[in-house]
This record gives C-alpha cells, sequence and structure tokens, in this order.
C-alpha cells in the first residue's frame, strides 16, 4: 500500500463479508423452501426472502467493486484520494441505506413498505431485482454519484492507467445504467425491455469491465509481468465483453414482446459471449506462467485464477447452454436459469471481490507479503471448499432444469406435467441442492476464520519459490 | 500477443467496436420500440384498470415467487398465460377463478409451498386479472412452448 487514503477501502470490504454472510444464510432458507414449502411461513415468506437473498448479492458486490476502487484507484494514478472524508461519509450512508431496506424487507409487508415510501407517486418498486423502495434507488444514485466525483477527482490529477481508465468507464456505465431503474413505464412489455438495460448491460456488459480491470490489477502486483502486456490484453477482453454483450442482450428479448430479428441477433452475439470470460482464462494463465517473481500472496493467486475459470465455466459455457433461441424456447425460466445464475454470479464477480480482498487486505493489516502460511491454506481450503460447492449447487439445478423441461414444458398441453406436479418430481435434486448449500456455508465459515489467523508471509517466499524467472 | 498488435491497436477495437455496437444497440432499440411493439404488445387495450392490476402486481412482490413471460422466481407458477390456462381465455370465467383462488390463500397444507393472503379487495382482484389477461395477449413469439407455462 503507497497511499495511506486506500485504507478507505477497508471498511468496504468488512461490509461486503457481513453481508455475504447474510446472503448465504437466507440462500440456506431459500433453498428449504423449495423442499419444505412452509419453512418460515408466514413470518419469511418465499418472496421475502429471495429479495434479501438478491438484494445482498447486489448491494455487497457493489460495496466490494467500490472498496475495490478506493483501493486501485490512488495506487494505479499515483496519488492520494481526492477525499477519504466523503468516501468515508457514502460509506455509512450507503451502509444504513442498505441495512434499512433490509430490515423493511424482512419487517414490514411488502404492500405496506411501498405505500410508507410514497411508491405510488413513484412507482419503481415490485419488480426483480429492483424491488427497493424508490427512496432508496435514490439513495443508491446519490452515492454512485458521491463515489464516481471522488474516484475521478483522484484519477484526473495523477497517472491515467488503463486499468483506471476501464475501471472507472465501467463505473460511469454502472451509474448511467441505473437511471433505468428509474423508468417504469405501464405497459408491461416495455418495462421489460428497458429492465434489461440495468440487469443484462451490467452483468453482461459494464460490469465485465470492473472485472477485467480488477484482474488486470491484481495480474500486474501479483505476477510483474509488463504492465505493457498486460494492457493490451485488458483492452482486448473488454472490447470482446462490449462487442458480444450489448448485442447480446436480445437473448432476453426472445420471449417478452420484441419482434423476431432479435432470435437471431441474440443467439448469434450471445453465443459469442463466452470468449471474452475464455480470453480471461488465458490471460490469467499466460501471465502467471510469464510471472518475473513469486509472490507469497498464493491465495491471492489462486483467487485470481479460480475466477476466470468458474466465470468462463458459468457465465460462458452454462450461459452458452440454454442461450440459442430455439433451446432457450424449452429452458427459459426454468431451473436451468437459476443454474447459470449462481456459477456466473460466484465465478465472475463474487470470486472477483475475494480476488482483490485477498490481495489487498493483507496489505492494509501490515503484511506486504500476505498473510502467513497458515492463514493463506485456511483460506484455500475456502475457496475449494465454496467453489466445489458451487460447482454442484450448479449441476444438481441442472439437472433439476432438464428433469422440469422434460415433464412440464416438452409434452403437448394435456400431457405436460403442471408446474407444482413437475417440481414434487424434481425434489431430490432440490435436496441435494440445499445440502451443497450448507456445504457453501461451511466454506464461508472456513475463508472468514482465516481472517483472525496471525502473522505474515515472508520476503523470502518470493525467492524460495518453484519457478524461477522464466519470462 | 504478437508485437505486431500493439496497444494502441487493440484500444482502438475497444474504442470502435463499442461505439460501433452501442450506435447499433440504439438502432435497433429505435425499430423495436417504435415500429415493431406498437404492433406486438396489445397496447390499445391498455386501460386504467389494466395499470392498476400492474402496480398490484407490483406492490405485492407477485415476481418474488412466480414468473412472467418467463422472468421473475421459479417457485411458483408462470403467469403470462395463466388467463388460458385457469381462465380458459374467458374473462368472466378467470376473474372468478382469481376471486375465489386468492381468497383461499394460504393452503396451510403442512409441508407444501404457500402463498400468503394479500387482503385484496374484489376491484383489486379484478384490475390483476385484467392485467394477466392483457399480459396473455402481447405477441410473445408463441412462448411458453405449453399450456402450463
Amino acid at each position: 500500500m503507497k497511499y495511506e487514503s486506500q485504507r478507505v477501502s477497508m471498511p468496504y470490504f468488512i461490509f461486503a463479508l457481513i453481508l455475504f454472510v447474510g446472503q448465504i444464510v437466507f440462500g440456506l432458507v431459500l433453498g428449504l423452501q423449495y423442499v419444505v414449502g412452509d419453512f418460515l411461513f408466514p413470518e419469511i415468506p418465499f418472496n421475502v426472502a429471495r429479495m434479501v437473498h438478491t438484494n445482498l448479492l447486489i448491494v455487497w458486490l457493489l460495496f466490494g467493486f467500490m472498496g475495490a476502487t478506493y483501493y486501485m484507484v490512488p495506487e494505479e494514478a499515483q496519488t492520494e484520494l481526492h477525499s477519504p472524508l466523503l468516501a468515508w461519509i457514502l460509506f455509512w450512508v450507503f451502509a444504513a441505506a442498505g441495512t434499512l431496506t433490509v430490515l423493511g424487507y424482512l419487517f414490514v409487508d411488502y404492500a405496506r413498505l411501498a405505500e410508507l415510501t410514497f411508491n405510488e407517486y413513484f412507482p419503481t418498486m415490485g419488480r426483480e431485482f429492483l424491488e427497493q423502495p424508490t427512496i432508496t434507488k435514490i439513495g443508491l444514485l446519490l452515492v454512485i454519484l458521491g463515489f464516481l466525483y471522488n474516484v475521478i477527482m483522484t484519477a484526473l490529477k495523477g497517472r491515467k492507467t488503463v486499468v483506471n481508465i476501464i475501471l472507472i468507464t465501467g463505473l460511469i456505465g454502472l451509474a448511467v445504467l441505473w437511471l433505468f431503474a428509474f423508468y417504469n413505464p405501464s405497459n408491461l412489455a416495455t418495462d421489460k425491455y428497458f429492465w434489461w438495460f440495468v440487469i443484462h448491460l451490467w452483468v453482461e456488459g459494464v460490469w465485465e469491465l470492473i472485472m477485467g480491470a480488477i484482474l488486470a490489477y491484481v495480474l500486474i502486483k501479483l505476477t510483474g509481468v509488463d504492465r505493457e502486456v498486460i494492457e493490451k490484453w485488458l483492452y482486448v477482453i473488454v472490447a470482446m465483453a462490449l462487442i458480444t454483450g450489448i448485442i447480446g442482450t436480445g437473448h432476453h428479448f426472445f420471449w417478452i414482446g420484441p419482434p423476431e430479428y432479435w432470435l437471431w441477433l441474440g443467439s448469434v452475439f450471445s453465443a459469442l459471449e463466452p470468449l471474452p470470460f475464455f480470453m480471461m482464462v488465458v490471460f490469467a494463465f499466460n501471465m502467471i506462467n510469464r510471472r518475473r517473481r513469486n509472490h507469497p500472496n498464493k491465495a491471492a493467486m489462486l483467487w485470481a485464477m479460480g475466477t476466470t475459470v468458474m466465470a468462463f465455466l458459468g457465465a460462458g459455457v452454462w450461459g452458452f447452454l440454454h442461450t440459442l433461441a430455439p433451446v432457450n424456447y424449452y429452458t427459459h425460466g426454468s431451473q436451468i436459469t437459476a443454474a447459470h445464475g449462481h456459477m456466473a454470479f460466484y465465478g465472475a464477480y463474487v470470486m472477483i471481490v475475494l480476488t482483490i480482498i485477498s490481495y489487498a487486505v493483507p496489505i492494509m493489516r501490515g503484511r506486504p507479503y500476505g498473510n502467513s502460511n497458515t492463514a493463506q491454506v485456511v483460506e484455500m481450503w475456502g475457496f475449494w471448499l465454496m467453489t466445489i460447492s458451487m460447482v454442484f449447487i450448479t449441476l444438481f439445478l441442472t439437472a433439476a432444469g432438464v428433469l422440469q423441461v422434460w415433464l412440464q414444458r416438452i409434452p403437448d398441453s394435456g400431457a405436460a406435467l403442471s408446474f407444482m406436479a413437475g417440481q414434487d418430481q424434481i425434489a431430490l435434486f432440490y435436496w441435494m441442492r440445499f445440502v451443497a448449500g450448507a456445504f457453501f456455508m461451511a466454506g464461508l465459515v472456513v475463508y472468514l476464520g482465516s481472517f483472525f489467523i496471525k502473522g505474515q508471509a515472508s520476503p523470502e517466499e518470493e525467492v524460495r519459490g518453484p519457478a524461477t524467472a522464466d519470462a | 500477443m504478437a508485437e505486431r498488435f500493439t496497444k494502441s491497436m487493440a484500444r482502438n477495437i475497444y474504442l470502435g467496436g463499442s461505439a460501433f455496437f452501442v450506435l447499433l444497440f440504439l438502432a435497433l432499440t429505435f425499430d423495436t420500440q417504435v415500429r415493431a411493439m406498437p404492433e406486438r404488445d396489445n397496447r390499445d387495450q391498455l386501460t386504467e384498470e389494466v395499470v392498476r392490476g400492474k402496480h398490484i402486481w407490483e406492490n405485492n412482490n407477485c415476481v418474488g415467487c412466480h414468473s412472467i413471460m418467463g422472468e421473475g422466481a421459479y417457485f411458483a407458477p408462470e403467469l403470462a398465460n395463466v388467463f388460458d390456462r385457469r381462465g380458459a381465455g374467458d374473462t368472466e370465467v378467470f376473474k372468478s377463478y382469481m376471486r375465489a383462488w386468492m381468497n383461499a390463500m394460504p393452503t396451510n397444507i403442512p409441508g407444501r409451498r404457500q402463498m400468503p393472503n394479500f387482503n385484496l379487495s374484489d376491484e383489486d382482484i379484478d384490475a390483476l386479472s385484467a392485467f394477466l389477461e392483457w399480459t396473455s395477449k402481447i405477441d410473445d413469439n408463441n412462448w411458453p412452448p405449453n399450456i402450463e407455462g
């Protein structure tokens, strides 16, 4: 850590991990409700638990992105953060608003919450992932704008690296696209079309810029490979992400009203969407092979490799599985979608945040070479437990989805099972998914435990690493 | 990557490529929204009651369990075609079905998935029915594949 103000990222990372725990707890509640339908009913109905699960995910990833940005931008720009005070104020505003919103979901009836927050005057609630009261949405916009101001002022007064430019471009895109969360026309077909401008263009558009920038930054630090090489890769990866991902939005337009040409456009371009993720895998492994140093923080290196592989599998392969229109006609809105969503979010966004945390937090804690060997081993146990559990969650949901499609979607009307009859048939896979979820929780506990192990890696580890500098 | 492929070439692909596809996307959006959708989304039937039904749909977070046109949660049945499935495509049949259904919730059958009772008035339920009926008539390229959704 070269600049004192980078330290402001610490509360963001800590709060992100706290919310991560909440997200997984509610994930387990949901997993159980899938098989024990009346679990916690009527206190916490499924829709409430799901809202908490998904909104916590989005909010903690945003905390993670903000923490990453506050850590990276000053160091890349080679200057102190414009205003650490503003960053602290925004932290508390965001944390308070996020906490209040989740408490509102849990303790106030949703229709009452809509009433209390005057939703009727500016209705934006009740749409998937955008369930937040309008006032929370406005608050989030203000937090993002304050954050962007702080970061852009910092970047402008210092060195302008490609990492900073791509990262900030992604964040500006995130802010601009958020504006569509306020557009809720009374025509459902139009509403859905522009809803995807937030959802798809975030996760399959600008968030990939943020992910790419964080990955590039961590690889520069861990491998010591020439910045010119890494930045060239970064440009090509984010170029591919936008070239495929923007028109790839069309894969969401198949069955919600837009005309038939989207069947072709969406299929062709989204079939190419795995490319940027595949390039990230090649990029990460290539840079690591060409490394000029053996950084003693091996855990961070594992996360950096892991995020590319899992993002490629989850977003790339599992996305491709059901993205072609003739396939999607049968799989749309089935458990296949859920399978893809889980692995894609974990691989691309959860793991990239955990990558930067794994790299930056030890440095901020006065361990410039990383945590002690024991702590790293425990952290890597957390990595494998969570990652393998997520693979199994995805496989079980995929099996459930294939059966669901087979029973409910493929037969003709009259022969097809009803939704609930089909759900009963596939309950075994939901049980196995729940067990895999419990292992994920165990992995998360192990991972968090690694933060409480004292000691740090020593610089000698770097010298006696296995590979000599062969770049 | 080969040395002939320089960083500024990579940057130009990024800037040029994304600018081109942003513009293409905006043009396609214009075509979809202005030319195509009025023919497909049945907007001339978008009555006050349908709009009210959409707000009831949103204010009770129905999409937190159900899917509508395949989007939402996958915990409860698809509702974009429930008008055909439960109302046999008849407005009056569907309205009476909806009133009976909404008032019978929750079933409280042990171990079964439960739908809360949202304490909606008959007028609210009718508006919700109108919204679902309107939704069922959007041209969505013939999705879902069968009546079960």
